[in-house]
């Protein structure tokens, strides 16, 4: 057989690993090398931002090393370095994303380029153009649907939540698998669905474990209370501020919003900073298989992200009198429009700002969230807050139970923790294998993680040696391995159980009968056909299943095991028994040995 | 186009002729129908290729077969059968035996042999599958024959190693149907194949095929349903297969430990890989909480279905299910529902305004957390949370019925409940709302619970909003803030949604009806009284201070404190709406005056309550006095009706009771009259005017005893005799005024045997009744019935008038509810002077929203007519989905009625109304206790009155303006 085949695991680069950040995880599976995203890091402004790439093959060309690259959602810190990757360092194989993924990812993209390089001047960065062309190399695929990438390595995407066309993939090659989950929710929200899986049993489970010691209470209350607030500040005339990133959670509040204002017939504006969101919002609209179930059974008589009562907002707008709903990127009040619109409403007490993210230290998200109240703003103003400060926090990330969940549905027989922080995956770790009885690992990033397998080898059978052997025994019982005789022919790279004659006729080789003779002492001072007589009685009675013969030459036949008995030429009290078998008969033959060695029962003439 | 359109008409008349052809041809085939089978074996020898004996057997499965000639047919069937090669023709075969052996009729046990037999030589697995599937047939069309079933089982059970899983699937289904229930039977008949059927299924639990799989456990629910105590042994087994694979496995097997869990409650079970144990309700109550998180939607919304049902399981693991165990990095957090109720505790409210107002507080320690092997833990969290609708709805219903049983849990639940009220999808907000109402017994609302709930008054959803009300109506409040709150909440729906008036104030009244203490000290602030100055007088017609004068009202009535707060315009404006508004302001006793005013004194508060003395007597008063002079009795009558029908208005819990009775007497009073003897003395050229007024009697007599039986809910037996009797009366007082009013004997003959027909079913009907009608007109005239059956119409007619003049009055006992069905069309308002336009030949849909009062089986009687100024009424039938049940008793209509005429040149005004469709015959089957005595012998003859369809209007009709314009050419 051959050796255990082994999976291999190398996260590229601080991100991956234990922390939160870059995603770029490199799995070798049965020969084959597949890449798993590629993300960039916000936080940094040179080169380590994007994943080292040199470390992949030292030297070599991408392209020859890697099989395919496979990105699961359009969040930059997943998608961000592919530009990078495929046109400045040079990849030209496949890349596989899903539909939403792949129209959404280069709007993303195209952002992010302008802001470093109109905004911040930055020079040897992709250009447009490379965007472009990254994105031609892109091959969309659908939910479930099953892409042979060569002829041994196929991939399969499930729906992951999270943000729209996010997806968990599963790379197989053989019968060996991998389930890569990218970021994942477990529970729905007004958007989209709760991920899901089959259970494919992976060989191994790489999951996201941003969330590995929380288990987060009901969505109902943040909702009700984020409404509630809303509601009641618009209801007293007040300004609503809500700082967002473009894609993902806004989409989710304007949903929650939009069909609460339906709800309550409330009147209010709602405005949406415009921007990229606009062309976001329309692959929102065509993606409707993507979204949760309500949204999906009635965008026939209306599509839910055609808002109403949501409308683009006008700078000037800002200053109209009367209540509000602003939705203003970025998310954190560090600069753009939502600082602008923070700095017109922070002094009157009716209005409220609601932070539905987490902010970075050093924004004035952060400052006011930790209750600072008096914000120093460029150009020494003193900026006093009287606005109402309120915290929301609207996490599309699977938490430790959801984690287990999504184990318990794939039933994968090793897991591997990314994407977290190391503390925190130690004791999920220890949950699950605890509670799984499965190996769990953890690699720091650059660390090289290598599970073996246990790969089932597929091995042709002829059909009529198969039907032969089950006609044998008893039904076919799916969980029980069943024991069969049969010859293993390794050809070609081929295998094959064929009967013992067939391969005897394809070798050419003559058959060679193989028997055993062994012979038994028994002291019994009677008569050699009266031994006989008496090993017949006892085998008769011992092997009721057998046919047991007692043949007119004075010798035993058992099935087609012979039995004679002689008496010893020097002491006539002990009687020789030669027994012999084929090599066929082994089992039953040294069976039958053993048994005439204890010798007869006393008594049975 | 208009060519092409005629050639297209005219094609397709010509194939309406050809049907109409093939029809007689149908027909004459059966007139020789003993050949039938010859026919068939006929066409099946002809048949030279397996495809067509195949089409020939498809066009002999469409038509019928006689119950005379099946034997025939299925012997020529498997004659064939045995001669066949093709395996697809064989399964057809196969399957129209199965098709014949359910005629009706017709006993398959002389078919059974040679049913059997076909199995033996069969290779075929489609056919041996439907081969047994014929056997389940025949094996269920002959229940009684325990032998007969062992064979097959037997026969079964030697097929159960079949390598197709369609045979075994077949052997598993024919065993769960047919196998021995008890096993002495089983035993007596054949000994050796006593082998335990229980055992033979469980066996297949473990199939490679999880179809066969699916089907085993099938088998055993249905030999569970057939009556057979399934062993606990299963259990375990059961357990296992609740990790399969395949969904359809998992969802049979929640099923198979649901109904193992309530065979075996109080056993003990171990816990795996620990030395506990526990009762195995709560271990299998634990593991379907598990399938609640199920991969597969199917099995969640199986498994949070059957939880509700689980009301054994102990009270420690029902609460669990509602508790998440919430942790952030490692520390204990606490969920927003208990932050909610901490606050409220220690007096505050709700700030939420602090960053890490959540933060967790104690550390956990890292190994007594469980993430997902707790069983029950959270398993409602993640129900009401799901993906998909289905399961939420399934989650709030199983909730319901847990609360409902379990008041601790109903208190624990209600964070949850509250939570739904903002799901995203309506349906189960309103199944949670209705849920809460059906709990509100058990519970008492916080303040911030309270909030909650009141935020879902301004919804769009009319539906919402009233079922809202309905469960403020039964809510219990804690505090006299909560009381404000929801004063000004409803107020405020008020003006949103001016529409909802009547919801609102009833709302109120109950309100305060049920916390008179808590309003007590709000009174001052709702008056918006002032200790020194006096305040403007409100508007008396504004509904927002109707409201707040409702909750007042209602509250003063058990609080006798608190009239001494009213200022003299709230008395004032007391008397008006407890006259205009009598069902929501109750009768207060005021001081001074007031009390005068106050139509009933409740000051005497007697055991009884008076009106219904009332009652009482003035029936007593109506049934003693017998022997007055028949203008006597006419004025008492007329008298007691007059009264019946005042105190019906006044007293709307007695109203149904008060108009039952006015009826009757109204029936009496109209027979009475008609037979008033003067008029029926004089000579026969008057007789037209007598019998004008008689013949009217008599229908209206008719129509109010069909409103009688058929309008008041609760109606006894002992009322539907009385009903009949009077209808019986009627009918008799119709066959005297055509006797003489017709000329010639021969179609009395008719009319006379049809009288005495239904004396007879009468008879035959409420023999059990007959002793306490003593005196009564059907009484004397059972007695003279030898004589009436054998004289002439003439002296039938005579002996009639006679014993109707003589009868007595029989006594209607009361029963103990009466309600009369009301309807009451909300929309359309008929007050709109803009008529609908449309143009002619198409349709218009008008909306129509109804309340329904006391309507039994709303769906099946209530119609809705609309009139059109021709004369011409249509009648429609709504669809079931368009009767909502908001309340017990209670029904709402809403539906669209089409509407289409020809053009008018103006505008012009319809009527629309509700009907209430009766059958006698229906209502009989269900009123008549003693059915089963005269069952038997009923069947042979045709039911009296014999789908008699009619309608009652019951509700005032509402007209509405339309205009169907001339289509514009």
């Amino acid at each position: 057989f051959p050796e255990m085949s082994y999976l291999s695991f190398f996260c590229l680069g601080p991100g991956a690993g234990q922390d939160v950040g870059r995603s770029c995880i490199l799995v070798s599976i049965a020969g084959k090398n597949v890449m798993l995203d590629c993300g960039m890091h916000m936080g940094y402004n040179d080169d380590r931002r994007f994943p080292d790439f040199s470390y992949i093959t030292q030297n070599g060309r991408l392209t020859d090393f890697l099989d395919c690259v496979i990105i699961s959602h359009f969040h930059l810190d997943h998608c961000g370095a592919l530009p990078y990757f495929s046109e400045m360092v040079g990849y030209d194989g496949p890349i596989y994303m899903t539909h939403p993924t792949k129209a959404i990812c280069p709007i993303l993209l195209e952002d992010y380029r302008k802001i470093t390089v109109d905004k911040k001047g930055e020079t040897n960065f992709f250009t447009s153009q490379m965007i472009k062309d990254c994105m031609k190399k892109v091959v969309a695929v659908h939910l479930h649907q099953t892409v042979q990438v060569d002829e041994e390595l196929e991939i399969k995407a499930y729906y992951a939540g999270h943000v729209l066309g996010a997806a968990m993939f599963q790379i197989k090659v053989g019968c060996e698998s991998v389930v890569y989950t990218g970021d994942y929710n477990m529970t729905p929200d007004r958007h989209l669905g709760a991920a899901w899986i089959d259970k494919c049993r992976p060989d191994l489970l790489i999951t996201e474990s941003t969330y590995a010691t929380t288990i987060r209470d009901s969505k109902r209350c943040r909702e009700r209370d984020f409404l509630k607030k809303v509601h009641e500040t618009v209801e007293r005339g007040g300004k609503v501020l809500i700082p967002v990133f473009a894609l993902g959670r806004a989409q989710e509040l304007c949903i929650l919003l939009e069909t609460f204002w339906e709800r309550m017939n409330l009147k209010a504006p709602i405005y949406f900073s415009t921007g990229l969101t606009e062309k976001a919002n329309h692959y929102y609209k065509l993606f409707i298989t993507w979204t949760n179930q309500k949204i999906r059974k009635t965008f026939v008589q209306r599509n839910m992200f055609e808002f109403k009562h949501i409308k683009a907002f006008d700078r000037a707008f800002a200053d109209n009198p009367g209540p509000m709903v602003v939705f203003a990127t970025p998310g954190m009040l560090h600069a753009g429009q939502s600082l602008q619109i923070f700095r017109k409403w922070a002094g009157n007490e009716k209005n409220m700002v609601i932070m539905p993210g987490y902010c970075v230290q050093g924004t004035v998200g952060h400052k006011i969230l930790s209750g600072q109240r008096k914000l120093e703003m460029e150009g020494r103003q003193i900026l006093e807050v009287k606005m109402q400060v309120e915290y929301m926090s609207f996490s599309a990330h699977a938490d430790a139970k959801g984690i287990m969940q999504l184990i318990r549905q794939a039933e994968p027989r090793n897991v591997l923790l990314v994407h977290g922080e190391a503390k925190k995956m130690e004791f999920l770790k220890q949950k699950i294998e605890q509670e799984f009885h499965v190996s769990c690992y953890m690699p720091a990033n650059g660390e090289t993680t290598t599970i073996f397998t246990n790969p089932s080898i597929p091995v042709d059978i002829s059909l009529g040696l198969l039907k032969r052997e089950t006609a044998i025994g008893l039904l076919p019982d799916a969980k029980k391995p069943k024991l069969m005789h049969g010859t293993l022919m390794m050809k070609d790279n081929s295998f094959r159980l064929v009967s013992p004659e067939q391969a005897l006729k394809e070798l050419g080789l003559a058959e060679h009968q193989l028997r055993f003779t062994c012979r038994v002492h028994i002291q019994d001072p009677r008569k050699e056909h009266e031994t006989v007589l008496r090993v017949y009685n006892h085998l008769k009675g011992v092997l009721k299943d057998y046919s047991v013969q007692h043949l007119p030459d004075g010798s035993i036949t058992v099935e087609s095991i012979l039995i004679q008995a002689t008496a010893h030429s020097e002491d006539q009290g002990t009687k020789v028994l030669l027994v012999s078998w084929t090599y066929q008969d082994e089992e039953l033959g040294s069976y039958l040995t053993s048994l005439l060695k204890k010798g007869l029962p006393q008594g049975t003439a | 186009m208009a060519a092409h359109l005629k050639k297209r008409v005219y094609e397709e008349f010509t194939k309406v002729v050809q049907q109409q052809h093939e029809d007689v041809s149908a027909k004459k085939l059966r007139l020789t129908k003993p050949s039938k089978s010859a026919a068939l074996h006929v066409d099946l020898c002809k048949a030279t290729s397996p495809a067509d004996a195949l089409q020939y057997l498809l066009q002999f499965a469409r038509k019928p077969v006689e119950v005379e000639s099946v034997e025939g047919v299925v012997r020529i069937l498997l004659e064939h059968y045995y001669k066949e090669n093709d395996a697809s023709v064989r399964l057809k075969i196969a399957s129209l035996l199965g098709l014949l052996s359910k005629t009706a009729g017709f006993s398959p046990d002389c078919i059974m042999d040679d049913a059997i037999n076909t199995l033996q030589n069969e290779k075929s697995h489609q056919v041996l599958a439907q081969l047994l599937d014929t056997l389940l047939v025949i094996g269920t069309k002959l229940p009684e024959n325990p032998s007969v079933r062992m064979r097959l089982v037997e026969v079964a059970c030697k097929h159960l190693t079949d390598s197709s899983h369609g045979v075994r699937n077949k052997c598993l289904q024919l065993i769960g149907c047919l196998g021995p229930v008890e096993k002495g039977v089983a035993k007596e008949v054949e000994s050796q194949a006593a082998k335990d059927v229980q055992k033979i299924i469980g066996d297949h639990f473990n199939d490679q095929d999880p179809r066969v799989r699916t089907a085993a456990i099938k088998a055993m629910l249905q030999l569970h349903e057939r009556g057979l105590k399934l062993q606990q042994a299963i259990y375990s087994q059961a357990c296992k297969l609740l990790a399969d694979d395949y969904e359809q496995v998992r969802s049979a097997a929640v099923q198979l430990i649901w109904v193992l869990s309530q065979l075996y409650p109080e056993s003990i079970v171990p816990i795996p890989s620990s030395n506990e144990e526990i009762r195995l309700v709560d271990d299998a109550f634990g593991k379907i909480c598990h399938m609640v998180s199920d991969g597969s939607w199917v099995v969640r919304v199986q498994a949070a279905k059957l939880l509700g049902s689980m009301q054994q399981v102990s009270s420690h693991f029902l609460e669990q299910t509602l508790d998440k165990k919430l942790m952030s990095d490692l520390r204990r957090k606490r969920t927003a529902h208990e932050r909610a109720k901490e606050l409220y505790s220690s007096g505050e409210f709700s700030s939420g305004r602090k960053w890490g107002d959540d933060a967790p507080k104690e550390e956990i320690d890292t190994g007594a957390v469980n993430l997902i092997e707790s069983g029950a833990c959270g398993a409602f969290v993640h129900g009401l949370e799901d993906e998909m609708y289905e399961v939420r709805i399934a989650a709030v219903e199983a909730l319901c019925m847990l609360a409902q049983s379990s008041p601790s849990f109903a208190e624990k639940c209600l964070d949850f409940l509250v939570d739904m009220f903002n799901d995203e999808i309506e349906e189960v907000r309103l199944q949670s709302i209705h849920t809460m109402r059906k709990i509100s017994n058990n519970i008492t609302l916080r303040e911030d619970q309270l909030d909650t709930v009141l935020a879902v008054l301004e919804d769009s959803s009319r539906d919402i909003r009233e079922a809202l009300h309905e469960l403020l109506c039964c809510t219990n409040v804690s505090t006299k803030e909560g009381i404000h709150l929801a004063l000004v909440e409803l107020l405020k729906n008020l003006t949103k949604y001016p529409t909802d008036r009547e919801s609102i104030w009833k709302c109120l009244k109950f309100l305060g009806s049920r916390h008179p203490t808590l309003v007590l000290p709000l009174v001052p602030e709702l008056l918006s009284t002032h200790p020194f100055f006096d305040t403007p007088e409100p508007d008396m017609d504004d509904p927002a201070y109707i409201a707040v004068l409702v909750l007042i009202f209602n509250a003063a009535k058990s609080c006798p404190t608190m009239p001494a707060l009213f200022s003299d315009h709230t008395f004032r404006h007391y008397a008006y709406l407890r006259d205009s508004l009598s069902h929501l302001v109750p009768p207060l006793r005021l001081p001074g005056r007031k009390l005068v005013s106050s139509p009933v004194s409740p000051s005497i508060t007697p055991h009884e309550d008076p009106s219904q003395q009332f009652l009482h007597q003035s029936l007593e008063r109506v049934y003693n006095l017998q022997h007055l002079d028949p203008q006597g009795i006419q004025e008492l009558l007329e008298f007691t009706i007059r009264d019946l029908q005042r105190l019906g208005e006044l007293q709307s819990e007695l109203a149904g009771m008060a108009d039952f009775t006015a009826t009757y007497l109204q029936c009496q009073l109209l027979l009475i009259k008609a037979l008033q003897e003067k008029l029926w003395n004089v000579a026969a050229p008057l007789y037209l005017k007598q019998n004008a007024l008689a013949s009217a009697a008599a229908k209206q007599i008719l129509e109010e005893t069909y409103k009688m039986e058929f309008m008041y809910s609760g109606v006894e037996s002992r009322q539907v005799v009385i009903i009949h009797h009077m209808r019986l009366q009627a009918k008799a007082l119709q066959l005297i005024v055509t006797a003489r009013t017709t000329r010639g004997v021969e179609p009395l003959f008719g009319m006379c045997e049809k009288f005495l027909q239904e004396v007879d079913s009468f008879q035959r009907c409420f023999i059990s009744e007959l002793p306490h009608m003593q005196g009564s007109f059907v009484d004397k005239l059972l007695d003279l019935m030898p004589r009436l059956v054998t004289s002439k119409p003439s002296e039938v007619v005579k002996i009639l008038q006679t014993t109707l003049r003589q009868s007595t009055f029989l006594h209607l006992p009361l029963p103990e509810q009466l309600h009369r069905a009301t309807a009451n069309i909300v929309e359309p308002t008929g007050e709109s002077d803009n008529p609908l336009r449309f143009t002619s030949g198409l349709v218009v849909a008008l909306d129509v929203d109804a309340t329904l009062e006391h309507v039994q089986d709303p769906q099946g009687t209530v119609k809705v007519q609309v009139l059109y100024p021709d004369g011409q009424a249509q009648i429609i039938h709504p669809k079931p989905a368009d009767f909502r049940n908001p309340g017990p008793g209670r029904h709402r209509l809403i539906t669209q009625v089409y509407l289409s005429h020809t053009a008018w040149t103006e505008p012009c005004q319809i009527e629309v109304r509700l009907l209430l469709a009766y059958n006698s015959n229906r209502s009989k089957a269900s009123a008549k206790i003693p059915k089963a005595t005269w069952s038997e012998s009923l069947e042979a003859l045709p039911p009296p009155e014999n789908g008699i369809e009619g309608t009652i209007p019951f509700s005032k009709p509402v007209k509405v303006y339309i205009m169907p314009k001339p289509a514009r050419r």
